[in-house]
Parts: C-alpha cells; sequence; structure tokens
C-alpha cells in the first residue's frame, strides 16, 4: 500500500513539472542568500574580531558559506531534471541518478538542521568570547606604542561610539584601568604621584571616561572626568543625571547585535528546510508519476504518484534490514553457497 | 520617390514592433533609475536640512525626479503602442498620436540633457548655503531648551563625528562663540564672572571645543579644553599635534560629500540621455516610422498578411518639402475665395493616401497629383 498516492494525468504531471521547476529556481535564490549571509557574517566578526581577543570561533560562517554553495549545486542539478522530466530521452539519462540525488538530499537536510541548531547554540560561545575580550581591550586601550596594540584604543572608540556604549558591563569598568598611557603623565606633578601611589598597583585611577563614551543627545556639554563628584560641576548630580554618557554596557551592546544577527540566520535556515522537504516530496512524486505509467509511448496516459512505495512502518523496516544485511556480507553464512573465506 | 524605402512582410513588422517594444521598456528602467537618483539626492539633501540655509538647491533633485517620472510615462506609452502594432484593429486607434509622442520623445530627451547640466551648477549655491547653515548651527549649538533647536547640538555632533570635521572653517571657530549654554555655568564663581565680563557681547568665549570634534585616531586621551595653552597639558604643543582633533572644516567635508554623489548622478544621468537620443533617434523614429507607414500601406492594399513598403518620407526631400509648404499656403488661403476652382480650396489640396474604390485585387488608378 503506497504512502500518500495521487493520480495522475497528462496536465497534472505538467503542472507539477512546471511548479517543481520554478520552485527549485526559488531554492537556489534561497541557496545564494544563505550564502551571502555567511559572507556577511564573516566579515562582521573579522571586523569585531579585537574586541573578541581574535579568538571568536568561525564554525557558523563557514558552515553557512558551505551549506548556501551546496544548495546552490543541489537545487539547481533538481530543476533540470525537472526541465527535462516530460521529455521521456532526456528523462531517461537521469532516471539512475535519482534514488542516489533524493538520498544527498536527505543528508543535506540533516546538515541544515545541524547548522540551524549550532546558530541557535553558538551565541552562548559569542558572549563568552566577547566578555573575556572587552575586558582585554579596556585593559589595553592605553597601549597605543605596543607593537599589535595600536588601534586598540581607535577600535574600541569606534565601537564606543557606533553600538552606544561604555566599557564592559557599564561606564565603572574605566574607573578600574588606567586609560591613559605614562606617555602623558607628568610624573614631577605632585596630583599625579599621589594617585599612582594610592593603589597596590601603581596605576593612575581615576573616576573619569573616555569621550568616546559621550552621549551626543545629552542637553549639556558632555562631563567626562570626576564622574561621581556632584559638586565638581553646577547643577550636576551623578545618580540621577541619565544622558550625559551612554549607560549600557558595550557586552550587552554587540552581544545583541550578533544574537538577532545569528537569530534570524537560523530562522532562514529552518524555513529552508521546509523548502527543501517540499522540494524532495515534489521530485518523488514526479518521478513515480512518469515510472508508473503503462504507456511510456502515450504521454496521455494516468498514473500513479507516491512519497513511499510501501507505508512508512514497512519502509523503515525494509531499511533496518538492508543496514543489518550489510554488516553481515564478511561472516561465513552456514550451509550457503558463499564461499567462506578463512 | 520615397527615402530609404524597405519591404516588409508580416514576420517581419511584427519582429519590428517587439524589438521597439523591447527597447522602449528598458527605456522605462533608465527612467526608473532617474527617478531613483533624484529621490535619493533629495532625501540626503533634506537628511541635513538643519545645516543648510536657503533652500535654493530644492530644484535640481526636483527636476530630476519629474524627468524620471515622465520617462516612464512616456515610455510606457511608446511601449504600449508598439505592442498595440502588431494588431492592425489597434493600430488603428494610435494612427493619430504616433507624431506628437515622436516630437515629445525629442522634446523630453532635452529636458534630460538639462537635467545633467544641472547637477554641476549646484556646487556654488550649496556652498554658500552650507557657509551660512554652519555659522547659525554653530551659534545654537548650545540652545537645547529652546523649541526648534533642542536636537541641533545632537545634529551637530553626530555630523562632526560622521565626517570627522570640526566647526564650519577649522576648530577655531568654537572659540568665538559660547557653545555652553548659561544654564550650566555656575555665576556665582568669580572665575566664570570674569570670564562673562572679558567681552563685550557678555558671551562665555574660552578655548575649548565639544567632545565630538575629538579625533579617533589619536594615540593620546583627547584635550578639549585650553587646546590652545601648552603649559596646559604634559608634552603638548598645539602648534605641531594634528591628530588631537579633525583639522578639517565641516563646510569642507559636506561639500565634498554633496560634490561626490552629484558628479555620480550628473555622469549617469549624461550616459542616460545618450542612450535615449540613440534609443529615441534611431531606433524608435526610424522604426516607428516604417512600422507606421508599412501599416499604412498594409490597410490601403487591404490585405493583412501581404508583405508592404515601409519608408521614411513617401517622396523625396524635396517634394516632401514643396507639398507641406504648399499645405501652410493654403492654410494661409482658409479666408479667401479661391474662384479658380469654383471656390472649393479642397481641390487643390494634393493627398498623399490613394482612395480605395471599389472590389479587391483590381489594380488603383493613379489621381493626377496637382501641384
Amino acid at each position: 500500500m503506497p504512502f500518500m498516492p495521487v493520480k495522475f494525468n497528462l496536465q497534472k504531471r505538467v503542472k507539477l513539472a512546471q511548479g517543481l521547476w520554478m520552485i527549485y529556481w526559488l531554492s537556489v535564490i534561497v541557496g545564494i542568500l544563505l550564502f551571502s549571509l555567511g559572507i556577511f557574517f564573516k566579515i562582521e566578526l573579522r571586523k569585531r574580531s579585537e574586541m573578541m581577543d581574535n579568538n571568536e570561533s568561525h564554525l557558523v560562517p563557514n558552515l553557512l558559506i558551505l551549506v548556501g554553495l551546496l544548495a546552490c549545486g543541489v537545487n539547481a542539478f533538481g530543476g533540470k531534471v525537472c526541465h527535462d522530466s516530460l521529455d521521456p530521452i532526456k528523462f531517461a539519462k537521469w532516471k539512475p541518478m535519482l534514488k542516489p540525488f533524493l538520498l544527498l538530499c536527505c543528508g543535506f537536510n540533516a546538515l541544515l538542521l545541524l547548522t540551524a541548531l549550532l546558530c541557535f547554540l553558538m551565541q552562548f560561545a559569542v558572549y563568552l568570547t566577547l566578555a573575556e575580550g572587552l575586558k582585554n581591550s579596556i585593559k589595553f586601550y592605553k597601549d597605543t606604542d605596543t607593537p599589535g596594540r595600536c588601534f586598540m584604543k581607535r577600535t574600541l572608540d569606534l565601537t564606543q561610539i557606533e553600538f552606544r556604549c561604555c566599557g564592559n558591563n557599564n561606564f565603572r569598568d574605566w574607573f578600574e584601568v588606567q586609560w591613559i598611557s605614562n606617555r602623558y603623565l607628568d610624573m614631577s606633578n605632585d596630583l599625579v604621584k599621589d594617585r599612582v601611589l594610592s593603589n597596590v598597583e601603581g596605576k593612575y585611577l581615576m573616576d573619569s571616561v573616555p569621550f568616546s563614551c559621550c552621549n551626543p543627545g545629552s542637553p549639556r556639554p558632555c562631563i567626562q572626568h570626576h564622574l561621581t563628584n556632584n559638586s565638581a560641576h553646577y547643577d550636576y548630580d551623578h545618580r540621577i543625571e541619565e544622558l550625559n554618557i551612554w549607560t549600557r554596557g558595550c557586552r550587552e551592546a554587540l552581544f545583541s547585535y550578533f544574537s538577532s544577527m545569528m537569530t534570524s540566520i537560523g530562522v532562514l535556515i529552518i524555513a529552508t528546510i521546509i523548502l527543501e522537504s517540499v522540494d524532495m516530496a515534489g521530485l518523488k512524486y514526479l518521478t513515480t508519476a512518469l515510472e508508473t505509467m503503462e504507456d511510456p509511448e502515450n504521454p496521455e496516459c494516468e498514473s500513479d504518484g507516491w512519497l513511499l512505495e510501501k507505508g512508512v512502518k514497512e519502509t523503515f523496516g525494509d531499511l533496518l534490514a538492508k543496514l543489518k544485511t550489510l554488516g553481515k556480507t564478511n561472516q561465513v553464512v552456514e550451509g550457503g553457497d558463499s564461499v567462506s573465506i578463512l | 520617390m520615397a527615402v530609404l524605402r524597405l519591404k516588409f512582410t508580416k514576420n517581419e513588422r511584427d519582429k519590428l514592433a517587439q524589438v521597439l517594444w523591447i527597447l522602449n521598456w528598458i527605456s522605462v528602467l533608465t527612467g526608473i533609475l532617474l527617478f531613483s537618483l533624484g529621490l535619493f539626492l533629495k532625501v540626503e539633501i533634506n537628511k541635513r536640512g538643519e545645516l543648510m540655509a536657503e533652500r535654493d538647491i530644492q530644484y535640481v533633485p526636483n527636476m530630476l525626479i519629474a524627468v524620471g517620472l515622465i520617462a516612464c510615462a512616456i515610455n510606457f506609452l511608446g511601449g504600449k503602442i508598439c505592442y498595440d502594432c502588431v494588431d492592425t484593429n489597434k493600430f488603428l486607434r494610435w494612427k493619430l498620436i504616433m507624431l506628437p509622442y515622436i516630437i515629445c520623445t525629442f522634446f523630453f530627451t532635452f529636458c534630460v540633457l538639462v537635467g545633467a547640466l544641472m547637477c554641476y551648477s549646484m556646487r556654488g549655491e550649496l556652498e554658500e548655503s552650507l557657509n551660512l547653515g554652519l555659522t547659525e548651527a554653530i551659534r545654537f549649538y548650545k540652545d537645547t531648551d529652546t523649541p526648534g533647536r533642542c536636537f541641533l547640538k545632537r545634529t551637530v555632533d553626530m555630523l562632526q563625528m560622521e565626517f570627522h570635521c570640526c566647526g564650519n572653517n577649522g576648530y577655531k571657530d568654537w572659540f568665538q562663540i559660547q557653545w555652553i549654554s548659561n544654564r550650566y555655568l555656575d555665576m556665582s564663581q568669580k572665575e566664570v564672572v570674569d570670564r562673562l565680563r572679558s567681552n563685550v557681547e557678555g558671551k562665555y568665549l574660552m578655548s575649548g571645543v565639544p567632545f565630538s570634534c575629538c579625533n579617533l585616531n589619536s594615540p593620546r586621551p583627547c584635550i578639549q579644553q585650553h587646546v590652545t595653552n601648552n603649559s596646559a597639558h604634559f608634552n603638548y604643543e598645539h602648534q605641531t599635534e594634528a591628530l588631537n582633533l579633525w583639522m578639517r572644516g565641516c563646510r569642507e567635508a559636506l561639500l565634498e560629500y554633496y560634490t561626490h554623489i552629484m558628479q555620480s548622478i550628473g555622469l549617469t544621468v549624461l550616459l542616460t540621455w545618450l542612450f535615449e537620443v540613440m534609443d529615441a533617434c534611431l531606433s524608435v523614429l526610424t522604426g516607428v516610422r516604417y512600422l507606421q507607414t508599412s501599416l499604412e500601406n498594409v490597410l490601403r492594399q487591404g490585405d493583412l498578411n501581404s508583405e508592404s513598403d515601409g519608408w521614411l518620407l513617401e517622396n523625396s526631400f524635396m517634394e516632401t518639402a514643396r507639398t507641406n509648404l504648399n499645405i501652410i499656403k493654403c492654410l494661409g488661403k482658409g479666408n479667401q475665395i479661391d474662384t479658380a476652382n469654383n471656390g472649393d480650396p479642397n481641390i487643390n489640396v494634393p493627398s498623399t493616401s490613394k482612395a480605395h474604390y471599389g472590389p479587391d485585387n483590381v489594380p488603383l488608378k493613379e489621381i493626377p497629383e496637382a501641384s
């Protein structure tokens, strides 16, 4: 008893072939979209790799690029098969390749599912990498003369301006590091000496933030220095002042940016899985409808199409039996005709 | 003797009509391109509208938008005409509009050229507008509590950060105005009062700049206050320090940006104009004229599927000019009584279309032409 049989006459077959051809080309476009999203994601990760200690994992974008290319190839082949399906001579060429092709599509769907899962799960890894990377970035902000870290200041300033954030968790992270290089500190000045000696590690700490933390939307010119000292500025209360500098931390800002990107890519991949399944079902119907034609010379005859030749349970039983026999080929069969290998 | 006479079978007529149809649709696409370029320029100008005074520059994007829309309409009509030309019944509908359409296309390509040239002429007015606008914007930077100017501070800060510029001509523009509002100045302090009294207009002036002037590429944390005082900072000399603040003025930066956009748009419009001229002159006019004459001849012969002749002009240039002059003379004579033909002005008018008398397959008699 075939699984989900449908009767086909010539018109239905032609319509199915045409509709399937269009869906295959739509899938090719989706494959191109996945490929370009993979490249875009890779570029974004590279752009911000300094914030993540150059430690970020490129597994997801690489997988996306691979999946995109595979999708293009597989769906283009499927489209070609559909295009040739109504011409019996051309279709005979493709007939032997169809079963392996459908198995390949199944495998490809499994790969897509794995990629979607990774998109959702790797967000945790991105979060942890960001936390570690930003802490180090803030520490190395002042080292504009150290090779390899010359541009850390510029990158961090650009990130804070672009993502409207300040510090790792919030602006107080800047109070815990020395972000002014010793090259620009007048060590003969008493104030400077006092400040440097006032903490165990000899760091010049102050309650100030860099200019990139400033909020341009503030009605008042930016207050960067002596942030926690209310009396240092006229009409200023640091506990209620919210518009002066950005209050959000950069880890949260960057994470929400990457997380939304990865979530939307994951949703797109799930839609691709559904589209691919529809493609596979359509192709199975088309090929079975063409194969079961009683009179191949007469295109007008009716035929049956189905998804599975036997029912679901029987198909699985057959598959399991096949797998078992694959395992048994090297064993000696008692009383059989096969030659035993000693 | 007709000018450039060609024979057309029905298939060739159909193909000619189809090729013209495709060309017209490509022209519609270029019209849409012109329209979107005009829209883009309008949006860019309006985005920084707060920083520009005297909006006389709006005529350029408006012209581009209008020209783009007209291009779409004209070419769409042309496409429809060509599409209908394949069917002789529908062709009759369009017969009268063909010539005015061709004239309109010529006039319209001239408009496109004017649009392209205007793009290049906008620069002078734009510079003047930016100069005035930026001076005002810097002056009103501190007025974040005045309705209508609340967001000027934010706009100027974002501008300086995005375009990497400071002030109108340079950062010293900020030294000449008060950019900190009196709301945030402690009037009870002696220093503040002294500074206010130190100049005629009672402005709080200082050698400091807003944070948005800070240069990202500087290896040292930004020095915003006491910019010209070397002793206020360690290891600092403001005459040689080039990386601390943005050195370029915002007027220059914005002008360069807009000039770049306008040059690209101007170039694209010129290329579109060249394409339109080629399209209009060579293909549409010639093709449409051939189609028109060949279909007219088909109608004269009465057999839709036959071959027919198509030409640019029915008689040679000289004869056509002579007959047209005569038509104009006769128009002038309309009110006079012409006694030569018993007062009937129609007898002397040469007809260019031959009337169809009697049954088919009868060869037509030549009507003697009076000249």
